[in-house]
């Protein structure tokens, strides 16, 4: 059983991880468009409209394959973490059920209107359609981590007399403390994937002379929300949710710092390597007192290191924990100076002119799928070994009668499927930004498509 | 308050049955039907604003089976291991399929994706009326609530199954039966010329295997699982069900024939409904009915989520269930009607 529980672990981070490349695209986009079919509808510029219905496009493409993996994860509470479904259920079926009848409809009806009916629907419907498909998305990402963040910080729960739990009070649930920091964190940083993608692909078309103008538009959009979600990405959701994590989980917060030792005055490592045999970093460079000061806001505060707490306890790769958290903020950090770099630059208006700037703004595109990943590395391996904090261990929560030769049957399966996933969504949406936005020009002939087809 | 919610969970996936049964329908009968590019351009276009839709329909069913009955969740889920990992695969190559072969102008490409989509459909088709084999005919629970069966064993529903044994893999038959009736109606529906005329006569013809199967299967049911018929027996207002079911189908059949697309259509929706809500009546109380040893059955009463969670859910259920009918009926009403494909049918396209 002990590799049927890895195999187990490593199918549900596989899949959970590719799957959220789509969905953080996708939440940050319904922000953009529906920012951007308000200007085509209140100013009557066309080239907002061409510009927000480009970016349905992408919308729907990333949408799509955002469902399909999605189903896989539904399905893996049940097929490997049985136990964890029967002792859990009671609980979070609430917000995995709600998601569904709340987010999944109206995603997925606003989005049928929004491809499929440009001429059967005027501008103001669209307008709503647009509005819906922001809430449904935004919902969908609220009642997930809803869920996420009761494994992280479980409350509003019974114990019945079977050792299940169950639910004593829905408000508790969706107002859990933890989720406030954890929601705005995550959805701003859904808002930096979407806004470094938009100005990527728009600095791609001013780099190579193509639809300029969209591309302005593009850029200029991306720029403005892209710094403004940065700077809120790092302060104050990203300090709030490490200070959550000191207040309620200290051993994660430790263990992703890489302090071994509970010291007065602790500093903050910005570049080392954790040494798990002589506890220590090895080519430490460190701020001194620094994370004293941010947890605290005292100079000599004591922070506990991770020598506070018994071993059975501690996440299982620190190491790996330790790089997810540095890489997140590492990163997060250089897009911040991009971004605000480029805002200057588009505020001077140079910008477009700036073409070194305009590299940067393109080559930055892979860094907050990264950032994002990595983030979620460091809530998922740090809340190790729980599967829900201080409730169940990881190893308790698995499927009791499927065996290792099934789990990694189907994990090599989702491995195959989901690289060919991968490779059928960048010709996608190579094919769409070759196509480019602004009007398509018609064939009479439909078997020879033009564009992307949903069908 | 345990059975009201087997009820919902039941219409739901019934509801799921319906609406992607006909896309299922639509894929089984595709190679078949379209003989042109035109043609199967025009096919896809009559699922294409439909069918990613009506798949939500099974992650909210999946979602309110997990709500609902978690203990039946967590064990139906981990014991179909495979066949349930399986269904994902085919679900993804399906959605691959449909959103890819329009891309590339190659005919070896869209030929390639074709046979891929209607595989995948019909397999799936097979796979969720062996799925309903399966509730019927019980599974080797054990004390604790868990079991596990492989793909297939010796192919007899004995005390150690498989997922597949004569009698899933009949009512799969049925199920891929019944579910190209239902596609060729809805064909019919949406199309017109040739592809109306074939999807007709492809209705006609697998309707009379519908109903032989569907026959078959029924017949067949009291000696794999005797509990349905004691049901019955106990509690004879379920006949309505197979009452109904079998009125709805002879009405496919009378208005197959009088060209009534759109009753042959509703009716052979009835016809699913009534068919799968028989079947929830006789497994009633029963969610997973043990092959071991009665006591170890999964039923709504030891399977269900707290009395506080379900009453609360009753709420946001039906408050959230209105508002996604109103907003659905709206939109699904504006896109009735024949399929044309032209330059101006869609802005995608």
């Amino acid at each position: 059983m002990e590799s049927a529980l890895l195999y187990d672990r490593l199918q549900f981070a596989f899949t959970a991880t590719f799957h959220y490349l789509f969905p953080q695209l996708t939440m940050g986009l319904a922000l953009l468009l529906l920012y951007l079919r308000s200007r085509a509808l209140w100013s009557g510029d066309k080239q907002y409209l061409q510009v927000a219905l480009f970016w349905t496009k992408i919308f729907a493409v990333s949408f799509a394959f955002g469902v399909v993996t999605g189903i896989p994860l539904e399905f893996q509470f049940g097929t490997n973490w049985a136990r964890f479904s029967n002792f859990a259920g009671g609980v979070i079926g609430q917000t995995l059920a709600m998601e569904g009848l709340f987010a999944f409809f109206l995603e997925s009806t606003f989005l049928g209107v929004l491809l499929f009916g440009e001429k059967r629907f005027g501008l103001r419907v669209q307008w709503w359609a647009s509005l819906m498909l922001f809430l449904g998305s935004w919902l969908s990402g609220y009642f997930i981590l809803a869920t996420n963040a009761w494994m992280q910080h479980p409350v509003a729960y019974t114990v019945a007399d079977d050792g299940h739990l169950s639910l004593n009070s829905l408000s508790g649930l969706l107002t859990n403390p933890w989720l406030f920091w954890q929601y705005a964190h995550t959805m701003t940083a859904a808002v930096v994937t979407s806004s470094c993608v938009m100005a990527a692909i728009g600095t791609f078309y001013v780099l190579s002379g193509n639809h300029l103008a969209h591309a302005r538009t593009f850029i200029q959009t991306g720029v403005v929300a892209g710094a403004i979600a940065c700077i809120l990405m790092i302060f104050p959701t990203g300090h709030g949710n490490v200070k959550q994590v000191f207040e309620h989980q200290p051993l994660k917060g430790a263990a992703f710092e890489g302090l071994f030792q509970t010291e007065r005055g602790a500093g903050i490592v910005l570049i080392g390597q954790p040494n798990t045999e002589t506890m220590t970093i090895d080519n430490p460079l460190v701020v001194p007192t620094a994370l004293s000061v941010l947890i605290y806001y005292d100079l000599w505060a004591k922070v506990k290191g991770l020598d506070a707490f018994p071993k059975q306890d501690w996440p299982e790769n620190l190491p790996l924990l330790y790089y997810a958290y540095h890489i997140m903020a590492g990163l997060g950090t250089v897009l911040a100076a991009v971004m605000t770099l480029a805002l200057v630059w588009l505020w001077r208006g140079r910008l477009f002119t700036s073409k070194p700037v305009l590299w940067l703004l393109m080559l930055c595109a892979p860094f907050p799928y990264i950032a994002t990943t990595a983030g979620w590395m460091t809530t998922e391996l740090g809340r190790q070994p729980w599967l829900v904090y201080g409730l169940l261990r990881t190893s308790e929560g698995t499927s009791p009668l499927v065996h290792s030769g099934n789990a990694l049957f189907t994990l090599l399966g989702f491995l195959g499927l989901y690289l060919l996933l991968g490779l059928v969504f960048i010709i996608l949406v190579m094919e769409i930004v070759r196509q480019g936005p602004g009007p398509v020009p018609v064939t009479d002939d439909p078997t020879q498509t033009t564009g992307p087809t949903l069908y | 308050m345990e059975t009201f919610w087997y009820a919902i969970v039941t219409m739901m996936l019934a509801m799921y049955i319906v609406l992607d049964g006909f896309d299922f329908g639509v894929g089984i009968l595709y190679p078949f039907i379209a003989k042109t590019e035109i043609e199967r351009r025009t096919v896809l276009a009559s699922i294409g604003p439909v069918w990613k839709g009506n798949e939500v329909w099974l992650v909210v069913s999946g979602g309110l089976l997990f709500f609902a009955f978690p203990k039946a969740y967590a064990a139906g889920f981990s014991g179909f291991y495979l066949a349930l990992t399986m269904v994902l695969w085919l679900l993804i190559v399906r959605g691959l399929a449909l959103g890819l072969r329009s891309h590339l102008n190659h005919p070896l490409w869209r030929q390639f994706w074709d046979i891929a989509f209607s595989c995948a459909s019909l397999l799936l088709a097979i796979v969720f009326g062996a799925a309903l084999g399966n509730l019927i005919r019980g599974v080797p629970l054990n004390p604790k609530g868990y079991f596990f069966v492989a793909l297939w064993t010796d192919f007899t529903p004995g005390p150690d199954p498989g997922t597949l044994d004569w009698f899933t893999l009949l009512m799969g038959l049925a199920g891929a039966a019944i579910l190209t009736l239902h596609g060729a109606n809805y064909l019919a529906m949406k199309t017109e010329g040739d592809l109306n005329a074939r999807a007709a006569a492809s209705a006609k013809r697998s309707g009379w295997l519908a109903l032989g199967l569907t026959g078959i299967a029924m017949f067949a049911i009291p000696f794999v699982q005797p509990a349905l018929r004691l049901n019955y027996t106990a509690h004879p207002t379920g006949y309505l069900f197979t009452a109904i079911g079998l009125l709805a189908l002879s009405g496919t059949m009378v208005f197959r024939r009088r060209q009534r697309d759109v009753a042959a259509f509703a009716t052979s929706s009835l016809f699913i409904l009534a068919t799968l809500g028989a079947v929830a009546w006789g497994c009633y109380p029963n969610i997973l009915i043990a092959t071991t040893h009665p006591e170890n059955s999964l039923t709504v009463f030891n399977a269900s989520a707290g009395m506080y969670g379900l009453s609360i859910g009753l709420w946001w259920f039906l408050c959230g269930f209105a508002l996604a009918m109103t907003y659905q009926i709206y939109v699904h009403r504006a896109f009735c009607g024949k399929v044309r494909l032209g330059p101006d049918s869609s802005p995608i396209d």
